[in-house]
């Protein structure tokens, strides 16, 4: 068993990891066919990603959104983390489960909800939905690390700081916000990634005016598969493994996900 | 009050979520739920209005196939994601942190992929001509390479690609709290290395298997785009006809009443899960 474990563990990474192999394999090729293994190794598609206007406008849409999307669903998320830290009650609960409920969702009921909420406010097709969608969407993230963050604030450091005087103003920006900031920043990562890959919600939201990559990829395959769409792959995975390899190597990981013990 | 008492935020700060989602997420399904009882006018949005049309499509026989369709689908996957993660997470569980914190790096990458990268990237795997087709051929396996999607293999691949790490992620929690001495326990007595796993681990931690089931099913009962790139039109689950009665059959309607459906078959699998997981924090 012991040295099957790892075992184990390897195959299953291996067959994930194929797929994604085989496209960075395909974005390689010098003509625009999929061959694998590729033909004529060029990184002509990677020059033509950043060169092609139908390809860089869903590029530049898909990382405003993202960016402009995370810090809203930080900014919502961190009071209500902090209410829920500091009150807790009814109302701290029904909050908590509101933030957490998109997530749980299947994610289409979402999107359809923000289709008509739109529709009904005059905003379909306009990016600021999209934004605003995916902020409510994904506020779940920076919700979740917030909360782990403030969980290990040690009462008595605040404690501390109140009976020498400090506000409650105070405390809160000197005392609490430093030490979770690194969990808002990690929170912000996550649904940074997250809002990048998001498909249906931008898509019933203003999929037709606002293409995001994403739908770009979707929409172009129906008129055959390109290396591009490889290199946008690659891309993405990329910025999957920088982003959650960075919270891993200056965060601590395994606790952010629930693990309580650990072997060093 | 006296500083002491005093709470550390100011009560007004709980107001900003509140009305942020109480606007944003709770108005949305608000609406929804009012379009799915309204009229619809053909090659129009919708008339306010109250019926049931709607919700009485859902008692046809098209609507009938959709939703076995879906459920099989979704619980197949469900179950071929568990029984790979589970041991999976076990022996993730017993490695180093560093070890640990590679292999969730990983997993979070591949969470996070679009449906619509993993889609692109196992119709590419599984295609003649830069697939796994070319490889068996090379091998000798076959005699020509050959393609294996679209399918309902495939979709069955896509679907296990898109729900393994969210399966490993649901039972990694319960699992890494698991007493390691519990399976050390069987084994000093003598219980083969499987044996104190089927006979310890597993029974101890049915509950979280089964709520992970739970959100996995319900997880991969929302892909969208799978079914469309890896599966056969009568592979479309769900998700993919909300899609479509919105946005190309314009029959908001009808989408709103099936998303409403969906809706209270999630909720009441998602509180179910909930409930297993407080089962067992109670007995903890």
């Amino acid at each position: 068993m012991r040295p099957l474990g790892p075992f184990y563990i390897l195959v299953i990474l291996a067959l994930l990891a194929a797929p994604l192999v085989v496209v960075t394999g395909v974005s390689l090729n010098s003509a625009q066919s999929l061959r694998f293994p590729p033909q004529d190794l060029s990184l002509r598609w990677y020059a033509a990603l950043f060169q092609q206007a139908d390809w860089m406008g869903p590029l530049r849409n898909s990382v405003a959104i993202a960016a402009l999307a995370s810090l809203l669903a930080v900014a919502v998320a961190l009071p209500l983390a902090l209410h829920v830290w500091a009150r807790g009650g009814w109302l701290g609960r029904a909050l908590y489960t509101l933030g957490v409920a998109p997530f749980m969702l299947p994610p289409v009921i979402t999107a359809l909800g923000f289709l008509v909420f739109w529709v009904s406010l005059g905003m379909y097709g306009q990016m600021t939905a999209t934004v605003v969608s995916h902020a409510v969407f994904l506020v779940t993230l920076p919700l979740v690390t917030i909360s782990l963050g403030l969980q290990a604030v040690d009462p008595a450091l605040i404690e501390a700081a109140r009976v020498m005087g400090a506000t409650r103003a105070k405390v809160l920006r000197t005392v609490v916000l430093p030490l979770i900031l690194p969990y808002m920043i990690s929170g912000y990562a996550f649904a940074f990634v997250l809002s990048l890959n998001e498909y249906i919600i931008a898509y019933m939201v203003a999929g037709f005016t606002v293409e995001t990559l994403p739908i770009k990829i979707f929409n172009s395959l129906r008129y055959g598969y390109t290396p591009i769409m490889g290199v946008v792959s690659v891309l993405f995975v990329v910025i999957a493994v920088v982003v959650f390899g960075l919270i891993g190597r200056f965060g601590n990981l395994p606790r952010l996900l629930g693990a309580e013990r650990m072997r060093e | 009050m006296s500083v002491r008492d005093q709470k550390a935020t100011p009560g007004w700060l709980g107001a900003i979520p509140a009305v942020w989602l109480a606007v944003l997420f709770l108005v949305p399904f608000a609406i929804m739920l009012s379009v799915s009882v309204a009229h619809r006018v053909p090659g129009g949005f919708f008339e306010p209005g109250f019926e049931l049309t709607s919700y009485a499509r859902l008692f046809t026989p098209f609507f009938g196939r959709i939703l076995l369709t879906s459920i099989l689908i979704a619980a197949g996957a469900a179950l071929i994601c568990v029984a790979l993660a589970f041991p999976f997470t076990v022996i993730l569980a017993g490695m180093r942190r560093r070890a640990q914190t590679l292999v969730l790096v990983i997993l979070l990458a591949v969470l996070s992929l679009s449906e619509v990268i993993i889609g692109f990237s196992l119709s590419t795997l599984l295609s003649r001509t830069a697939g796994v087709g070319n490889l068996f051929a090379w091998i000798g396996l076959i005699e020509t390479s050959q393609a294996y999607t679209p399918g309902l293999f495939a979709l069955m691949a896509g679907l296990c690609y898109l729900g393994f790490p969210y399966a490993v992620l649901v039972l990694y929690p319960p699992v890494s709290r698991l007493d390691p001495e519990l399976g050390e326990a069987a084994r000093s007595m003598g219980a083969s290395p499987l044996r104190a796993f089927l006979s310890v681990t597993v029974p101890v931690l049915r509950a979280p298997i089964l709520g992970a089931l739970i959100l996995v099913f319900v997880f991969t009962l929302g892909a969208y785009l799978l079914p469309q790139i890896l599966g056969r039109p009568r592979h479309w689950t769900l998700s993919v006809h909300i899609t479509d009665q919105a946005i190309f059959q314009s029959n908001l309607p009808f989408a709103a009443a099936m998303a409403i459906v969906l809706l209270i078959v999630a909720l009441a699998m998602v509180g179910l899960a909930l409930l297993l997981g407080r089962e067992r924090e109670g007995r903890a």
